[in-house]
């Protein structure tokens, strides 16, 4: 058991680093926009992407021949880790190049793969993703935004997407919609790319409790998609959007700590009072949630093992999220009954309290996560669903009688 | 990196699954609620797996391996409920030596140390476990070469050959191997709750022995080694509780469907399984903080405990839960990994404070300067 590197990661890591040392001083700083300079926020840091990009170090997992390194997700981990250390902050498309690019490499088209992925890489055009709906988030395939056909192969686009980050910017976005509904939910389904600047999309932020935006709400009225914009074939999107979720799955083991949940850091902000230093009752919730934070980093170490073996985390590491949000929670609860009232002003742990339930749900809530690993995991069996076999046209009419009875 | 079992690793799991196999200890631990002499002994298994000298080097008679291997084996042992003496013989092997550690490695004697708890960021003290209540009892004193004091719920202590005391000289402490036979030694044997758990309170009055040369480093490692031991058993335990829960959630039906479709049911069994794999994590972070970072293994060791322990009181009533009425039952298995996690719970100072020492290792290295109280 060890956490050294391979010898070809050891120099893989010195070679991060001498980068990182020639060219830090170009780097921004960790910090988030301040307001009112949101633009000239992510303006710095598609310039900071553009130069990791042409460091190698934006897109390491990608073929050669699209950009990337073609190394493996452990190389990535390193990239990551080394930026952390030295306190630069990674690429600005995390959610492009990590899992919508991948997607487009395994199921676009050549052309695709041309037009798209090199300005991806670069951040000349930054991507979103376009899956979840106000009534399809646990249940995605319950998705209604739809994609109908014209006569002339082309496709006109129409509903709503949500929890859409970094769409305000984005160039274009990768959208899951309904192209058949006479048939079941899953299958009657495809994926497109849509420029966000097309006549009928509507961008609004979707502000949370913390006050600030982090997502959008993105609103499609007869949206002009060519058809040559479908990624994967008509009706086969489910399997498109699949690959997209496996790909954010292998970037869990990427580590949990990348919210910031560490116990240290949370110990720190007690150790500076002396008396709840002492307190055993803070003490022991102390003791307890950093056991928690503790375990998802060795836990993490598990995952980037089985990684490192060319498999991947079993679907048992969704419940990381699970263990990271219950100590984070317990630790802010903690921090601001020592600080008081002072702790709820606007500020890191105001933002911490503020931002956490809201996080409960993302990438799944706690209770789709639980269902899943319980099935997947344990073996057990699926609960009774009324839409197996049923046409999605027929579903809502299905939904109303359910209720009724 | 490599963050997982070896090869040799694994095979010594089997190996114990295996040897442990041999004998239906579950159901020994039930008859052993009603007559305590009815608890199998399972030294000559250990001694012939090996076991006794695990944590001993080759040249004193042990197999030389580490915290993980025993930590490994006695996570069998948990699953098993198994009565195999660890919890006393194995921290008493770290710190043993000569001829007397020969011995122990070898089984042919057996020994058990009595639990002393180093100080801590704000107790200068060694203490041990009182008889009850919060306040702690100091450990032993050490005064003209004699051992003088009481140690409680001393696991393994009853059949023991030779104690190791923890003895306090002017603060600085001392590891005693004190032979069980002489005047100055009383053992008065226990059983609460567990019956797969003999301990004994331990009196020594001016009682003999020889003084090993372990130093303070040495004797919190023994500490921390017990942490992670009881906390291996209790992951075993959750283990078999898992396997036994999803077993019954899929056989058991109402309304028509199998109990583990159901939401209540399910996630409760998840949370079993959420609680276990952290847990493994902790022991994995112990077995590798023993083996390549030892300035992290008094942190890494009680995170376990923390951990494993949550996991054992959760998983012991989901056990009972899923199982409805019976599982409350006497002639069912659950209560009896109940019983383990309520005792469990509450020895080598309990997880109480052992999550107090996790808090008070990470708070010493934020730079915390608490007022010792």
């Amino acid at each position: 058991m060890d956490l050294n590197d391979t010898p070809e990661q050891a120099e893989y890591r010195a070679k991060v680093r001498t980068w990182i040392d020639a060219n830090k001083a170009g780097a921004p700083g960790l910090d988030g926009p301040t307001a009112g300079k949101e633009e000239e926020f992510i303006a710095i840091r598609r310039d900071w992407q553009r130069v990791l990009a042409e460091g190698g170090f934006a897109g390491v997992t990608w073929p050669a021949e699209f950009g990337g390194q073609g190394l493996g997700p452990l190389d990535q981990v390193i990239v990551g880790q080394e930026l952390q250390a030295a306190g630069v902050p990674g690429i600005l498309d995390v959610i492009g190049i990590g899992m919508l690019g991948p997607t487009i490499i395994a199921h676009g088209t050549d052309d695709q793969k041309q037009r798209y992925l090199a300005p991806m890489l670069h951040a000349d055009e930054v991507w979103c993703q376009l899956f979840s709906e106000p009534a399809a988030g646990s249940d995605l395939a319950g998705i209604q935004t739809k994609a109908t056909v014209q006569e002339d192969g082309s496709w006109k686009l129409s509903g709503q997407k949500v929890w859409t980050t970094n769409a305000h910017f984005a160039s274009f976005g990768l959208i899951l919609a309904r192209t058949n509904s006479d048939v079941t939910k899953h299958k009657g389904m495809s994926m497109f790319i849509v420029p966000m600047d097309a006549a009928g999309v509507d961008i609004r932020p979707l502000r949370q409790i913390t006050g600030e935006a982090e997502f959008n709400e993105v609103f499609f009225d007869d949206v002009h998609i060519p058809a040559d914009a479908i990624v994967g074939p008509v009706d086969g999107g489910w399997m498109v959007a699949l690959t997209t979720l496996l790909f954010e799955r292998l970037a869990i083991g990427g580590g949990s700590e990348g919210f910031g949940y560490r116990a240290d850091r949370f110990a720190k902000a007690i150790a500076d009072d002396p008396v709840a230093s002492a307190d055993a009752d803070v003490r022991h919730r102390l003791g307890k949630l950093a056991t928690d934070l503790l375990a998802l980093r060795y836990t993490g170490y598990r995952h980037l093992t089985a990684i490192e073996r060319g498999g991947l985390p079993g679907s048992e590491a969704a419940l990381g999220k699970v263990t990271a949000v219950k100590a984070a929670i317990e630790a802010g609860d903690l921090i601001a009954d020592v600080i008081g009232p002072d702790a709820l002003a606007e500020g890191e742990w105001s933002y911490l309290i503020s931002f956490l339930p809201g996080l409960k749900s993302a990438g799944g809530t706690e209770e789709i996560l639980r269902n899943m690993v319980g099935e997947r995991v344990l073996g057990l069996p699926t609960e009774p669903r009324l839409d197996k076999g049923v046409p999605f046209s027929e579903l809502r009419a299905l939904e109303r009688e359910g209720a009724k009875s | 990196m490599n963050f997982d079992l070896s090869d040799e690793q694994r095979s010594l799991q089997e190996a114990a699954r295996d040897a442990l196999g041999r004998e239906d200890t579950v159901a020994a631990a039930r008859e052993a609620l009603e007559d305590p002499s009815s608890l199998p002994d399972l030294w000559e298994t250990a001694a012939a797996a090996g076991w006794t000298g695990l944590l001993v080097s080759e040249d004193h008679g042990g197999v030389g391996l580490g915290p993980l291997d025993a930590m490994l084996v006695a996570a069998e042992c948990g699953r098993r409920l198994a009565p195999v003496p660890f919890l006393g013989h194995l921290p008493a092997t770290l710190l043993a030596e000569g001829d007397e550690l020969q011995q122990l490695a070898e089984g042919e004697k057996r020994g058990a140390y009595l639990p002393t708890m180093p100080p801590s960021d704000l107790d200068d003290a060694w203490t041990v476990d009182p008889q009850s209540g919060l306040r702690r009892s100091p450990a032993p004193a050490f005064a003209d070469g004699k051992v003088t004091g009481r140690v409680h719920w001393v696991p393994d202590a009853a059949k023991a050959d030779y104690l190791i005391a923890i003895a306090v000289d002017g603060g600085v402490p001392k590891a005693v191997l004190l032979e069980t036979s002489q005047p100055g030694v009383k053992i008065e044997p226990t059983i609460a709750y567990d019956s797969t758990r003999p301990m004994a309170h331990v009196e020594l009055d001016a009682a003999e022995g020889k003084v090993m040369s372990a130093s303070a480093d040495d004797i919190t490692l023994a500490w921390s080694v017990a942490q992670g031991l009881i906390a291996a058993e209790s992951l075993g335990a959750v283990e078999e509780s898992l396997e036994r829960s999803v077993q019954y959630a899929m056989e058991r039906y109402t309304f028509g469907r199998q109990i583990g479709s159901y939401q209540a049911v399910k996630h409760s069994l998840v949370e079993i399984l959420r609680l276990m794999e952290n847990a493994r994590s902790l022991m994995y972070f112990a077995g590798w903080a023993g083996e390549s970072a030892p300035e992290q293994f008094t942190l890494a060791a009680h995170t376990f405990r923390v951990g494993a322990g949550e996991a054992l009181d959760y998983a012991a009533r989901a056990l009972i839960s899923v199982h409805g009425g019976i599982g409350a039952t006497w002639e069912h298995d659950a209560p009896l990994f109940f019983r383990r996690a309520q005792l469990s719970r509450r020895l080598l100072g309990g997880t109480g404070a052992a999550a107090d020492r996790v808090a008070g290792e990470l708070l010493a290295q934020a730079g915390a300067a608490p007022a010792r109280g």
